[in-house]
């Protein structure tokens, strides 16, 4: 690798300062780092209190008795993801990265390609696979912080998404309070239904790249699962197939016949102004996760609170094109995703770090955790028995949604797939033809993967 | 517009005015003040937002007479960053200002004096690289350089990078104020003795002190704003400076928090405009015989 | 860097002098060539060390297929010119070309040019509250965050409370939807006029003022005391501001952080091009190489302008 050499340049200047860095020990006292995109009084506050305030003086007390002196730096900060992302792989990169790092189970796979981190077994050895809490993650969640079958972090939570509907609406179009579509004529004949009254936006179906990831998460995903297909299979993307035309024939269908709000698809506060119609009871149906309805919605929330939401708010399996036609035969499907803490593979305390990581994914930790922040579905059963009793859709996830969804391909190719998948359907929004905007995905795909022998047209 | 539509007679008009109004003078007076009535219309108006929102208990995007609640502020100091991130910039800008200063005006002054072949051309050049060193692009290879050079989360190492981008300009903008300025006080001071540093200190500099000064605020500006090189360079969360913590106001759910993203732009704007309307009135904020090639 | 001794410096003056050759005037400050390195010295090192160093590392990247993560980040490969041809193959950087261009010629070459200088020109001999109270407000434009600067211009024009509805009577117009480069060309220059009004009133200022009384004294109406004593006055300032504001407005990321490229990218000018597409798949050899023909083109701009005052002079 030629980069090498230009560092090696840069130390014949002359120039390399002195200077110690990044992680450090004194007095007998060993110093853990942790990192995490949350900040008190700023993005995910409460994640960062319950560092904080529970799991450092915690995590302290606890190694105290073990007569052993540790102390544990939180360095938190709040930015989008992409730039957070960004340093994230630069730290790991040079191994200046905090111990322990919480990042998007997305990244796992292209972290784990680039080298930044490495499987637990590796960094933390044998032991990593006889913490007692691995039977309390079900497979499918622990999934979300491995790569090619290995295990290289713990999550910290998962989701899963359905079509949440306004029933006062439902109401006022003859639709049922207990809505169960079947396919999706189903949904889009309750559109025509809810079209008929007076400024009601009757389908919210993210589209376009100003929704960014929430485009391909609650939109194209979901229903390409429901046509029966994953966007990516055997080694290959998924081009310009027949069933992406038909995803792409559902935005046409919604978008053209003013069953949805092309505009609000386009701007950049779109997804905010969707969720406060929704609010003002003037959007009929709207393809969700959880967090809807925990952190939108919820009668105590800030971004659009509805105070009557559990008497308003239904909420559906999303039905697949037609019954039996999902993945795997489904004829319900959904998506998850989540978060989770990484080992840095470079930290000189693997041991000391996996005891913190353990210990704050223990049950009391997790169960602080939940009820302080916006965790909805924890990692663990055990937590989840005892937390979800009193939310009707968090159960709803945990019981029907959780079994038949799919998660995303965590590939560094991903991010980009993703945005040529945005990028289609918001040319549909916009007026273009299927067949162009079909034809331009695939175009842009290739460039995405690396050429058309990593595409797959059937 | 509180200004009469009449000439101004009892007050000493502007120096090169005929001393009886015609009525075309009248005209173009009214035309005068309608012209500064529109620009002055146009630009406070979208300030406008910066100086409501912040006192209101629900800000949104409008402008409305606000209900002068301080609670915005109050919640700002809870987020135990915020309120030092402020002091981060102004130390970070201060020493990029600084070193820019310093640098650039060393530099300018030997330009200007000495000519150097295919000095205009590398000025130029300088310039259009600054441009590729600001982009996304050039991140990691700025992030290894001050890894190998161990300066991250040091700012020594964060004021040396932006002052690299930053001096090309400087050394442009200052070198023509130097251009501008005549010859025969140095030449003066010379014959008194004074070595080159001196003439450079008591002579030269004294005499583009508003060409210093504006370098000075365009580089306190420029670093004020940056977000992403101070957002990578620093491991600290302590060491941020305030436009990152700008970025870091959302609500539990994820949306912008208006109240305290209003709030904190209030505060996190004062002080450039405090320095520069100093600045301004101390030195005077202008460019000198004007930026030449 | 202490002052060295008088001969040395007297050498100094002799090097320069024989240096700059009869045609340049004397080395007044007595540097010469040796000490105007050291002064120069310091700058060159930072510049060469955090400037040109990673600036031609990022040019190297663009030669790669580089990414920040996955499997091209632990082997990066050369891939010559692949990452330019794709570039310039794309329809979609065409068009972010295109209104790259629109909006340099809109908001700088025009709008901040125009505005810029009638500000100066009638200021010039404005009363000093009015001089004051104009140009620090139009200078505050200029200083503000850019971050700021994004949130006010978002909350101005915003469909349903924006201010300018409320004052146009016009509730739900939603002007960065229907005319968005329209309105990021107002914005820009909002944002930028500060400085072409301020170059241009230093340009003024060395307008002899006796020329401009003889022009009046000879019946010059106003447009013709422009053009025929301003204009050839300032024309190198006229010059050397477009150029600047071309180059800054042209690398401008702010429009990012207003409408991210909306809607449907049609507000996507170059540097939020390379922002959305290279960096959802972090591909920074492909970056690097928009970054490249960015810098070209900026060189173009830069050289018909250095030809365009070379043809002046000459």
């Amino acid at each position: 690798m030629k980069i090498t050499r230009v560092t090696a340049l840069i130390m014949a200047t002359g120039l390399a300062l002195s200077g110690c860095s990044g992680a450090a020990s004194g007095g007998g006292t060993t110093t853990l780092r942790i990192s995490a995109n949350s900040i008190e009084g700023g993005k995910n506050t409460a994640k960062a209190e319950w560092i904080s305030d529970y799991v450092i003086p915690k995590f302290k007390e606890f190694e105290r008795s073990k007569g052993k002196k540790v102390d544990v730096r939180f360095e938190g900060t709040g930015v989008d993801d992409a730039p957070f992302k960004q340093k994230a792989a630069l730290d790991l990169k040079t191994g200046t990265a905090a111990d322990l790092i919480e990042i998007d189970g997305i990244w796992v796979g292209e972290f784990a390609q680039a080298g930044y981190i490495k499987p637990l077994d590796q960094t933390v050895g044998a032991s990593a696979g006889q913490w007692d809490g691995w039977r309390q993650i079900p497979a499918p969640v622990q999934a979300i912080m491995s790569f090619n079958g290995r295990r290289y972090g713990l999550p910290t939570g998962t989701d899963g998404r359905v079509l949440f509907y306004n029933k006062k609406l439902f109401a006022q179009a003859g639709l049922p309070a207990d809505w169960q579509p079947k396919s999706w004529d189903d949904i889009i004949a309750a559109g025509r239904r809810l079209k008929t009254l007076e400024g009601v936006t009757p389908i919210q179906l993210n589209a376009g790249t100003a929704m960014t990831e929430a485009t391909t998460m609650q939109g194209v995903l979901p229903l390409l699962a429901g046509t029966g297909q994953e966007i990516y299979s055997n080694g290959k993307w998924q081009g310009d197939t027949p069933r992406l035309r038909q995803v792409l024939d559902l935005y046409r269908e919604i978008y053209s016949t003013g069953l949805g709000d092309p505009k609000l698809q386009q701007s950049p506060q779109g997804r905010d102004e969707s969720f406060a119609r929704f609010a003002d009871d003037k959007v009929g149906i709207l393809l969700e996760s959880d967090y809807f309805w925990r952190e939108v919605v919820g009668p105590n929330a800030e971004v659009a609170p509805m105070k009557d939401r559990d008497q308003t708010v239904g909420y559906t399996l999303i039905p697949a094109m037609r019954p039996g036609g999902g993945i795997r035969g489904q004829s319900q499907v959904s998506m998850s995703g989540g978060v989770g803490w990484v080992l840095n593979p470079r930290t000189k305390n693997a041991a000391l770090a996996w005891e913190l990581l353990t210990f704050m994914q223990s049950h009391d930790a997790v169960k602080d955790e939940v009820r302080r922040t916006a965790v909805g579905i924890s990692p663990r059963d055990d937590v989840n028995a005892e937390t979800l009793t009193g939310d009707p859709l968090l159960r709803f996830i945990a019981t029907k949604v959780l079994p038949i969804t799919a998660v995303r391909p965590g590939l560094a190719a991903y991010p980009q797939v993703s945005t040529a998948l945005q990028k289609a359907t918001g040319d549909v929004v916009a007026g273009e033809s299927v067949d162009r905007a079909a034809r331009a995905y695939e175009r842009n795909l290739e460039r995405a993967v690396g050429g058309a022998a990593n595409v797959s047209t059937g | 517009m509180t200004s009469p539509p009449t000439p101004p007679a009892p007050t000493p008009p502007a120096p090169p005015r005929p001393p009886t109004p015609s009525p075309r003078a009248v005209v173009r007076r009214i035309g005068f003040y309608v012209l500064v009535g529109l620009v002055t219309t146009f630009f406070a108006l979208p300030m406008l937002w910066l100086v409501t929102a912040p006192f209101s208990a629900r800000p949104g995007f409008s402008v409305d007479w606000p209900d002068f609640t301080l609670a915005n502020f109050r919640s700002l100091t809870e987020s135990t960053d915020a309120l030092p991130s402020l002091y981060n910039s102004a130390v970070l800008s201060l020493w990029t200002m600084a070193v820019t200063v310093i640098a650039a005006a060393l530099a300018a002054y030997a330009l200007s004096r000495v000519r150097i072949p295919g000095r205009d051309g590398l000025l130029y050049l300088l310039l259009l690289l600054s441009s590729v060193i600001t982009g996304t692009a050039a991140m990691v290879p700025i992030f290894q350089l001050m890894f190998t050079l161990h300066l991250l989360d040091k700012d020594v190492g964060v004021v040396l990078v932006l002052t690299g981008g930053l001096l090309p300009a400087a050394i442009f903008i200052l070198k023509d104020f130097m251009d501008g300025m005549p010859r025969s006080q140095e030449e003066s001071a010379r014959v008194f003795g004074a070595g080159p540093l001196r003439v450079l200190g008591n002579v030269v500099l004294p005499n583009v002190r508003p060409g210093l000064a504006t370098i000075a605020v365009w580089a306190v500006v420029q670093v004020w704003g940056n977000f992403l090189m101070p957002f990578l360079l620093y491991r600290s969360p302590e060491k941020q400076p305030a436009a990152v913590t700008l970025n870091t106001f959302y609500t539990q759910g994820g949306q912008p928090d208006l109240a305290l993203i209003s709030t904190f732009s209030l505060l996190y704007s004062v002080p450039v405009v405090i320095m520069f309307l100093f600045v301004s009135r101390r030195y005077g904020f202008r460019f000198h015989g004007g930026v030449k090639a | 860097m202490r002052p060295t001794s008088a001969p040395a410096e007297a050498a100094a003056i002799r090097d320069a002098a024989a240096a700059a050759g009869a045609a340049t005037p004397a080395d007044a400050s007595g540097l010469g060539r040796r000490r105007a390195l050291t002064f120069v010295a310091p700058a060159l090192l930072l510049i060469a060390v955090f400037l040109i160093l990673p600036a031609l590392w990022t040019l190297y990247l663009g030669l790669t297929n580089y990414r920040l993560t996955g499997l091209e980040a632990a082997h990066p490969r050369f891939i010559g010119a692949d990452n330019y041809t794709n570039a310039l193959r794309d329809r979609e950087f065409h068009d972010a070309l295109g209104r790259t261009l629109l909006f340099v010629f809109g908001s700088a070459i025009i709008g901040q040019n125009l505005l810029g200088f009638a500000l100066a020109w009638s200021l010039r001999s404005a009363r000093r509250w009015v001089r004051g109270t104009v140009e620090t407000l139009v200078l505050m434009a200029w200083i503000l965050p850019g971050a700021v600067v994004a949130w006010l211009w978002i909350a101005f024009l915003d469909d349903q409370g924006g201010t300018l509805n409320a004052i146009l009577h016009t509730p739900g117009s939603d002007w960065w939807f229907d005319h968005p480069m329209g309105a990021l060309i107002v914005f820009n220059i909002w944002r930028g006029t500060a400085f072409s009004m301020m170059l241009f009133g230093a340009a003024l200022s060395s307008v002899p003022p006796s020329q401009l009384e003889s022009a009046r004294l000879a019946g010059a109406s106003g447009p013709q005391q422009l053009r025929d004593v301003v204009f050839p006055a300032i024309r190198g300032h006229l010059l050397t501001n477009t150029l600047l504001i071309s180059l800054w407005t042209f690398n401008d990321f702010t429009p990012y952080l207003i409408t991210k490229g909306e809607p449907h990218g049609a507000s996507a000018v170059l540097p939020v091009y390379i922002y959305l597409t290279a960096l959802p798949g972090e591909r920074l050899g492909f970056a690097s190489a928009i970054s490249l023909i960015m810098l070209l083109i900026n060189l173009v701009l830069a050289l018909v302008y250095v030809g365009v005052l070379r043809r002046r002079s000459a």
